[in-house]
């Protein structure tokens, strides 16, 4: 009875689907924002696809650089949060700052903004695209933005936590957004994933 | 004994090693066809031409100036069941057993009978509804064409049928809630009711329809003031920011935009297209 029950757990560990570590796109949930196949290039000017991502707990906001009075609070929110969140969990942590004006914001543009707010290592990810896929993110996280002439926006300000599955976690919305909750909930969704 | 664990151990073992394959098999075809390319349609729907013009938008101008709407084109009507049966057709990617979750929730295309087979006793001319912004989109995109933009929809909407701007007339705002008020209109067809003055047909009878930026009003704080929250739409205070305080139908499109979001699909809202005008 006991190399029974010895062959069943290593039988049930070795071929349950739970227990299938493979990395491949057929695998995520439902819901998960790794399926969308909208195009981006990076700080480094690198292409990539939102599934390039994947793997680590994701904080995401969208802003764009020339932006005078939300934003920089934002930045400074997510700079916040990045000190509040466990030093040994950061590999595991990509804070994502997606552009709404790709127009202006050019990888070159998304670069010089980041060395200017410190935010050069590499848990810091600055994404732009065309307007459509950009459009089709801000509508997937529920983001409502409007170009108000040629330069300015107005926007809603939202954080979003993805799981390494690109399941959304939490959304924090305004300006008066708890940092100890996002890092904390980022603390424990790399604990729970990893 | 020991036969006997081992025997049970492998079937078992069997069981899950196949199942699992079989799984991810079907995971995996679903997930090719989810990104399979857009596929061309083709859309014999009689477009308008909409000369444009200034027009006071209702809500959220800046500074209260009016816009700006260049001429465009826009669909007579909304896009038909029938149409939209031959857009899953081309694109398997958005029939109802293979869309993807962040594109379409749970009601999408609901009341279909099957992937390829229209409601129960539905009209294949009536407006397609339980559609999400994105099926919407692609749709659009698939017939060459575009969604209209929250100010061109509003535009031609001011419209009744002998004026391109009825809005100071005493009962446009109050014919337009009689139409919203009626039970089941989703379900007729379309083109049965008069044009309007560009020769649009049905822009208040049938369903509410889906804009290209419905995302655009900013109901959650504006970024800079943080003044601009959801209770303005509502509450006396944000009457002040409405231009047009008389025009209540115009409120209830507003707040039908803000309280949706971009993968919600619901039986009484559809859409049409619109397309640039060609500069030659």
């Amino acid at each position: 009875m006991k190399a029974f029950s010895i062959i069943l757990s290593v039988a049930v560990f070795l071929f349950s689907c739970a227990g299938n570590k493979q990395k491949e796109l057929k695998d995520l949930p439902e819901n998960s924002i790794f399926h969308l196949t909208s195009n981006w290039k990076n700080q480094d000017n690198e292409s990539l696809q939102l599934n390039d991502l994947r793997g680590k707990t994701l904080v995401v906001v969208m802003i764009y650089t020339s932006c005078q009075s939300a934003c920089p609070i934002l930045v400074s929110k997510m700079k916040q949060i990045e000190r509040q969140i466990d030093p040994k969990y950061m590999e595991n942590v990509n804070l994502v700052l997606v552009t709404i004006d790709p127009e202006n914001d050019t990888p070159e543009k998304l670069k010089q903004f980041a060395k200017l707010n410190q935010m050069n290592d590499p848990q810091w990810t600055f994404l732009t695209s065309n307007e459509d896929d950009t459009q089709e993110l801000a509508n997937v996280l529920a983001m409502k933005y409007k170009k108000i002439d040629p330069i300015d926006f107005s926007h809603s300000n939202i954080i979003t936590i993805f799981s390494p599955e690109g399941e959304m976690v939490i959304q924090e919305e305004g300006l008066e957004i708890n940092v100890k909750k996002v890092a904390e909930t980022v603390n424990k969704t790399v604990k729970v994933f990893n | 004994m020991k036969t006997q664990a081992f025997y049970i151990a492998f079937s078992l073992f069997a069981v899950l090693f196949t199942s699992c394959e079989q799984q991810n098999a079907v995971k995996k075809q679903r997930h090719d066809v989810q990104n399979s390319d857009l596929q061309k349609t083709i859309s014999t729907t009689k477009m308008a031409y909409i000369s444009g013009g200034e027009y006071m938008p209702f809500y959220g101008a800046i500074d209260s100036n009016e816009v700006y709407v260049a001429p465009f084109l826009m669909d007579e009507r909304q896009v038909t069941n029938a149409e939209f049966l031959k857009f899953v057709t081309d694109n398997p990617q958005w029939r109802k057993s293979n869309v993807s979750r962040i594109h379409a929730d749970t009601n999408y295309l609901k009341d279909w009978v099957s992937d390829l087979e229209l409601p129960k006793n539905a009209k294949s001319d009536a407006p397609v509804t339980n559609i999400s912004w994105f099926a919407a989109k692609a749709y659009a995109k698939s017939v060459g064409k575009r969604m209209p933009t929250l100010d061109e929809w509003e535009f031609v909407a001011m419209a009744d049928t002998d004026t391109v701007n009825a809005r100071d007339k005493k009962t446009y705002s109050s014919s337009i809630i009689s139409l919203y008020m009626q039970k089941d209109r989703q379900y007729n067809s379309v083109k049965q009711s008069k044009p309007n003055a560009w020769n649009v047909y049905n822009m208040f009878d049938l369903v509410w329809e889906w804009t290209d930026d419905f995302n655009s009003i900013l109901t959650v704080g504006d970024s800079r003031t943080g003044t601009n929250e959801d209770k303005n739409l509502f509450c006396a205070a944000g009457g002040s920011s409405a231009t047009d305080v008389n025009n209540y139908a115009a409120y209830m499109r507003f707040a039908m935009r803000t309280s949706v979001k971009a993968r919600y699909c619901i039986s009484n809202l559809g859409f049409r297209c619109a397309k640039d005008t060609i500069i030659e």
